[in-house]
């Protein structure tokens, strides 16, 4: 028999062909199902002899009501039973690492270098307790305060606090620090409005709620931009101050910035930057030059610390000097020789955080940056911006997608896409087509709620994606798309080629169903008592 | 996926829309509808309702369909497969509105889960009339003039949403204005819009909806948390023009008052101090007195001033003043503008100027967003 | 082109300069510079950040980066005694394993069916937390457990509608400094006294301060300060006389022995999960739990995101899901409870797996075995000359205050000298509580042997005498 031509078969007039994609499916119990009695997954550091005869039984030092009657019910497992259930069920986990994660838009998606992790995981970052004496601790202060001036320069604010566990954390502390310098002038009663956008994050809105605001938000104009006019209508003296994002999730860069924050001063109002977005505007322009008193970065999402599937992050805070008093405590500081805690700090807000800020997330964007340079970040931002806009150009060659807002102008660092006219025609939904294109090895997010622009799509490229990558994943909504056109009923029973099927989601709105632990299930679906 | 044997009714006005296509406005009215077949008017409801049908043929065997005969029903069912179960006798060709009532309320007996209508508002009026707020109903857009708010956007997705509901994917429903034109004055260009009532719909409550999430009944959280912003902030010192709207009822509500449905009522001091006025009852209790104004969007239109609340005539809002008009709105409402400015027609194009611009909108509890006033 | 931009980067593929070339042209761009002229002329930079010169090769970023750290000292090369918040145990090999696996270590927020397995091992974390506290609902990690007592408090004053909330003064500063920024001005922070010799929570205050204006009692258990409170049946007894729900802030890993605090009435439980296989990380391992009953109006409280198990199309495959999503911020923004985000979910799957390593044997032997170690610690620290250990007459968990009145010297003048034997001493409390004048928070754990604990004894011998 001849030997046949494996790869031709790949190819069609020169074109790779879409993978057949099958997503690892364990079908995997639920770890408890696993269990079986007298099993260990690791072995406790036995108690000296000496120990046990000096301090007796100790657990009858305490009152009977305070001793655990029945040990608790968790599962037995041998330890590389442990390992492989958890390794299959990481399998099932579509992480960037294995997927050209471009779909995730606004989550900045980008390769997360392997060497940082390294570095995040040494002894010298991992063993070290966050109340040691300052002496024994230069080494990850150092790492922290470099960063920080990394961050001034980004942004041109002042000085910046590390402490907030991630972005949202962050907006909370602008809008605490907001609430803080109101009081000071003794106009905190007075100002009690906080501005912000329907395109921004929605912990825009949700935190300053949650620090006691009155949230006004802006709907866009026709081309999708904050309104300015309306801006005008809604200052007034109440105004504590703007919380906005810019480029906003429609990948659109507001002109009008200046003035937005211009506007807001001029009522009395101070303005927070949400630059979650950061990733196309690096080097290319700042929060200070904008004129905004506050800005947060996700190092993330920006600065390449992988997601870890929702945390750990952090959300660094940048203020001016004025506000600089307000920063939670304690500020890092550096005399020339030595990297100090200060704690004295009698206007600052108090704690976000138990201690600093999460190390080893600073330490991986010191890491990244380091290993970029100024030149380097350009790149990062002029290239993630090129593969954005040729994304654009590819996606709406794709019958049924519109790009809405901005007709004919470039963005930023993503695009939300609208799947309206292909739904129109074909009644497939913008959700069924993301989850067609899981059965290819991809996905993607629709977009914040409220849908303000129908059938949402929101891609964000970065610059971690090679130019084939882009062309593959275009060629896979491509491709569904098509689908929908011709097979509809095979993109809205997807995925196919995935862990799982359809989820009858029922039952997670119903108090007399739902169930968040498995003894919960068990005790109301499966009715057993354990 | 849950599988209960479900009953969805359909009813479809033959002569809906009937006029539109060939320049007449509306149908009411038999020598409208003769007109109209003689000028080639071809109806265009049967159409709508395949349309909408086509989405839940799919899960046909699942609920059974009951239905008119021929063209007020059947003709559609037949047509995508269906066998339904037909009641009632019609005159085939020279259907009336009151066959559509008969028709209604013979589904409501029979215990329908869900009333699919094809027509327009004068439908809408007579399902209206016929069933009140007594089951579901959801409209397939085939007239005309649709300025209630009891239809789904397009035939698509009538039976996109009619299938959710079927299959319990959706299961909260909410009220929706039924709206009044009169078509005599329509004809002559004159636009005159009457709160009619409110049907119940099955609500999705978003825009677009995440299909994988099902919805749990928030508008009366919404509604509850705006009523608290309000009512909070009600002082002793003024009137209250409270406008009709489900909206600002939630507000009346909360201060423990029976508010008309349709109509506008004047609170002062946390009481009801008159009911359903018209313009010169609250001119004369303006009369030396301050006063706020409460309105919500009305319709489909997002009107906020002049469909359904005509008795708060330019000459009251110049009296009360601009600056305390407050209007309330769930986010809901205002996302399904979907990017279009609410509107004011009182009929005096000064004060619509003098409204137009920009508006502060209550929609929750410190919470508030910022719309575009149209004219 | 100048030289500059001639680098191809390992992280940007389309840095290639023909590669960019390319795509400039088929987007119509003569340069990059094209895709950024929406931004006003006025707000971009002309210069180049002024950033420190880049380390373009691994090599160089590595030595760079490992030659900064060379400037720490470990909890390996000294020995630590240190807690307050952040506590050293043992990281089993296999969490780290688990936490280093590419997928779970990128993975962000993707379907229940393409990050099926993020959901199912989140729900069994949940799950296994709902085992240690004998609870049904517990939360997705928040950031820590700062942030876990903040919202409990604020979920309380929801639930009941008032704005008192009663706290313990043995509470630390830091934390109570945190509930004060998320909970003031709205909620009001009383707190309560403890009995000087017990430590106790003071029931008589307690008693003198609740009110039908209280929304909760809050306290912890183990305290801040190390002991055990030994009747929270009490307090919680007291707090429902008067329609205030109970929260207790918990440490998990001494819930294989201690009573999960919701057999004694405790209606939120909270705390941090740190110590159940995360590396301290210089106080980068946190993340915090919240969990109640099982309750609606408990439920729709919860600001996080819950996850759900629910059924498929095909019998027997389990799929999960948010429960109740709209009552998050990223359903409703602002009109949901506080908000959500990204927190801390890496280390709530890294806490299941240490939840399924150790099992139920493990955790009650580890709980057993560190209170042993800390009591046989207080009997030895108590025999140096002038030292009182422990300072409360009550049993303690791994943690106890130590004090050094009699023995003249500040803590910080032992902690110095302690250094100086590559030893850390516990935190210094003279400031946070000064009618504790001299003393000092130290915690023992698993990981001190009998040798460790005695060097300690000896080394506060030298030093004090």
């Amino acid at each position: 028999m001849s030997q046949q031509d494996i790869t031709k078969q790949r190819h069609t007039k020169g074109k790779p062909n879409l993978r057949r994609f099958h997503q690892a499916k364990w079908d995997e119990p639920i770890i408890f199902e696993l269990s079986r009695e007298g099993q260990r997954g690791i072995l406790i550091p036995e108690v000296e002899e000496e120990i046990r005869n000096e301090v007796g039984d100790v657990l009858a030092t305490l009152p009977e009501t305070m001793r655990r009657k029945q040990p608790p019910k968790l599962p037995e497992l041998s330890q590389p039973q442990v390992l492989r259930h958890y390794v299959r069920l990481s399998q099932e986990t579509l992480g960037t690492d294995l997927n050209i994660d471009v779909g995730q838009g606004t989550c900045t998606m980008k390769y997360s270098p392997k060497v940082n992790d390294q570095l995040a995981r040494m002894p010298k970052m991992t063993e070290v307790h966050p109340l040691q004496d300052e002496e024994t601790v230069q080494g990850i202060l150092e790492v922290m305060y470099r960063f920080e001036q990394i961050l001034k320069e980004i942004s041109g604010m002042d000085q910046f606090s590390l402490q907030p566990g991630a972005g949202s954390a962050a907006i909370y502390t602008n809008a605490s620090i907001l609430r803080a310098y109101h009081e000071a002038r003794g106009e905190a009663g007075q100002r009690d409005e906080i501005i912000t956008t329907i395109f921004s994050h929605p912990s825009n809105a949700a935190c300053a709620k949650t620090a006691g605001f009155k949230v006004i938000t802006l709907y866009p104009d026709e081309d999708g931009y904050p309104d300015l006019e309306a801006l005008k209508a809604a200052v007034s003296e109440r105004t504590a101050g703007l919380m906005i994002t810019n480029p906003e999730d429609t990948g659109v860069f507001n002109p009008k910035i200046e003035e937005f924050v211009k506007v807001v001063h001029e009522a009395g109002g101070l303005c927070a930057y949400d630059q979650a977005n950061a990733n196309g505007i690096l080097g290319k322009t700042r929060a200070r030059e904008a004129g905004f008193d506050l800005c947060h970065f996700n190092l993330h999402k920006t600065f390449s610390s992988p997601h870890g599937c929702g945390g750990p992050a952090v959300g660094a805070v940048g203020v001016t000097q004025e506000l600089a008093r307000f920063l939670p405590v304690p500020v890092l500081e550096f005399d020339g020789s030595k990297y100090h805690l200060n704690y004295d700090r009698p206007e600052s807000i108090g704690k976000i955080g138990p201690f600093y800020g999460v190390a080893p997330v600073v330490l991986r964007a010191y890491a990244w940056v380091m290993s970029l340079g100024a030149e380097g970040l350009r790149e990062v931002a002029e290239i993630a911006v090129l593969n954005n806009n040729y994304l654009l150009k590819k996606m709406v060659e794709i019958p049924g997608v519109s790009a809405p807002y901005a007709k004919g102008k470039r963005r930023i660092e993503q695009v939300r896409y609208s799947w309206e006219a292909l739904a129109k025609e074909t009644g497939v939904h913008s959700e069924e087509i993301g989850l067609r294109a899981v059965d290819f090895g991809v996905h993607y997010w629709t977009s914040h709620h409220p849908f303000i622009v129908p059938e949402p799509c929101t891609l964000e490229p970065t610059e971690s994606y090679s130019k084939d990558e882009l062309e593959e994943y275009v060629a896979i909504l491509t491709h569904v798309a098509d689908e929908a056109y011709t097979n509809p009923e095979l993109v809205k029973t997807a995925p196919h080629n995935s862990t799982i099927h359809t989820i009858d989601h029922a039952p997670l709105d119903d108090p007399s169903q739902w169930a968040m632990t498995w003894r919960a299930y068990l005790r109301k679906v499966r009715r057993e008592a354990r | 996926m849950k599988v209960v044997a479900k009953r969805l009714g359909l009813i479809v006005n033959p002569v809906a829309g009937i006029g539109g296509r060939v320049g007449l406005k509306g149908s009411d009215g038999a020598e409208i509808q003769k007109r109209a077949l003689e000028l080639g008017a071809v109806p265009q409801s049967l159409n709508r309702a395949i349309q909408a049908l086509e989405r839940i043929k799919s899960m046909k065997g699942a609920f059974e369909v009951i239905t008119y005969p021929g063209e007020m029903g059947e003709d559609a069912a037949r047509e995508c497969g269906f066998e339904p179960m037909v009641i009632g006798s019609i005159k085939q060709g020279e259907t009336t509105p009151e066959d559509t009532r008969n028709a209604a309320q013979e589904m409501v007996r029979l215990k329908v889960n869900l009333l699919l209508f094809a027509g327009g508002d004068g439908t809408a009026r007579d399902i209206y009339n016929a069933v009140g707020e007594g089951i579901p109903v959801l409209g397939i857009p085939a007239g005309v003039k649709i300025h209630s708010a009891v239809f789904a956007t397009s035939p698509r997705s009538a039976g996109d949403l009619a299938e959710l509901y079927l299959q319990e994917r959706v299961s909260s429903l909410r009220e929706a204005e039924v709206m009044d034109i009169d078509e005599e004055a329509f004809r002559q260009g004159i636009v005159s819009a009457k709160l009619y009532g409110y049907l119940k719909i099955p609500f999705r409550r978003r825009l677009v909806q995440s299909l994988k999430i099902a919805s749990r009944p928030g508008e009366k959280a919404s509604l509850e948390a705006i009523a608290c912003e309000v009512v909070d902030r009600m002082g002793d010192d003024c009137l209250y023009i409270i406008g009709p709207g489900s909206t600002t009822r939630a507000i009346t509500s909360k201060l423990g008052l029976n508010k008309t449905l349709i109509g506008v009522d004047v609170v002062f001091k946390g009481k009801l101090l008159a009911t359903d006025v018209n313009e010169s009852q609250l001119l004369n209790l303006l009369e030396g007195r301050d006063a706020k104004i409460i309105v919500t969007p009305i319709g489909g239109q997002g009107y906020i001033f002049g469909r359904g609340n005509q008795e708060i005539s330019p000459e009251v809002i110049k009296r009360v003043g601009k600056d305390n008009i407050i209007v309330v709105s769930t986010t809901e409402k205002i996302n399904s503008l979907g990017g279009r400015p609410l509107w004011v027609d009182t009929g005096d194009r000064a004060v619509d100027r003098m409204l137009s611009g920009y508006m502060r909108v209550v929609t929750g509890y410190n919470e508030q967003v910022v719309c575009r006033v149209s004219c | 082109m100048n030289e500059e931009q001639s680098t191809v980067y390992p992280y940007i593929p389309n840095s290639v300069p023909a590669v960019k070339e390319q795509m400039l042209k088929e987007v119509g761009a003569e340069s990059v510079d094209d895709l950024f002229e929406d931004i006003p002329e006025k707000l971009r930079l002309k210069e180049k950040l002024n950033l420190p010169q880049p380390l373009l090769s691994e090599y160089a970023l590595r030595r760079h980066v490992e030659g900064i750290l060379a400037k720490n000292k470990t909890s390996r090369e000294y020995l630590s005694f240190l807690g307050a918040g952040c506590w050293q145990h043992h990281v089993p090999a296999v969490c780290d394993e688990v936490n280093q696996r590419g997928e779970f270590l990128t993975a962000y927020a993707g379907e229940p069916y393409d990050d099926h397995g993020r959901f199912q091992a989140l729900f069994e974390y949940t799950s296994m937390m709902g085992e240690l506290l004998n609870m049904d609902v517990v939360n997705v990690p928040t950031y820590d457990g700062f942030q876990a007592a903040a919202t409990s408090i604020r979920m309380a004053s929801r639930i009941t509608g008032r704005r008192e909330v009663l706290v313990s003064r043995t509470t630390s500063a830091d934390k109570l400094s945190k509930i004060r920024d998320y909970c003031e001005p709205g909620i009001e922070i009383k707190l309560i006294g403890y009995d000087f010799e017990r430590g106790q929570l003071d029931l008589d205050a307690l008693e003198a301060e609740i009110s039908s204006k209280t929304a909760a009692v809050y306290l912890e258990n183990p305290s801040y300060l190390g002991f055990i409170e030994t009747r929270g049946d009490e307090i919680s007894r007291r707090a429902h006389d008067h329609g205030a729900l109970c929260i207790v802030g918990v440490d998990p890993i001494s819930l294989g022995i201690l009573t999960p605090p919701v057999e004694y009435g405790a209606d939120i439980v909270c705390g941090d999960i740190q110590p159940l296989g995360m590396h301290m990380q210089f106080g980068g391992g946190q993340a915090g739990f919240i969990a109640t009953r099982d309750e609606e109006k408990y439920v729709m409280e919860y600001p996080s995101r819950l996850f759900g198990i629910a059924p498929t199309s095909v019998e027997g495959e389990y799929g999960f899901g948010d429960v109740a999503y709209e009552r998050t911020s990223f359903a409703v923004r602002e009109e949901g409870k506080e908000w959500v985000g990204t927190a801390a979910a890496l280390w709530g799957i890294t806490a299941g797996v240490y939840l399924a390593l150790m099992g139920p044997r493990g955790m009650v032997e580890i709980g057993e075995g560190i209170m042993s170690r800390s009591r046989y610690a207080m009997m030895q620290i108590a025999k140096v000359k002038g030292v009182k250990a422990p300072v409360f007459q009550s049993p303690h968990f791994k943690e106890f205050v130590v004090k050094f009145d009699g023995t003249g010297k500040t803590v910080a003048e032992i902690n110095q000298a302690l250094l100086a034997r590559a030893i850390f001493g516990g935190k210094d409390l003279t400031k946070e509580f000064p009618e504790l004048s001299h003393s000092a928070l130290y915690c023992v754990t698993e990981v001190h042997t009998k040798d460790d604990i005695d060097r300690l004894v000896n080394a506060l011998k030298e030093v004090v005498e």
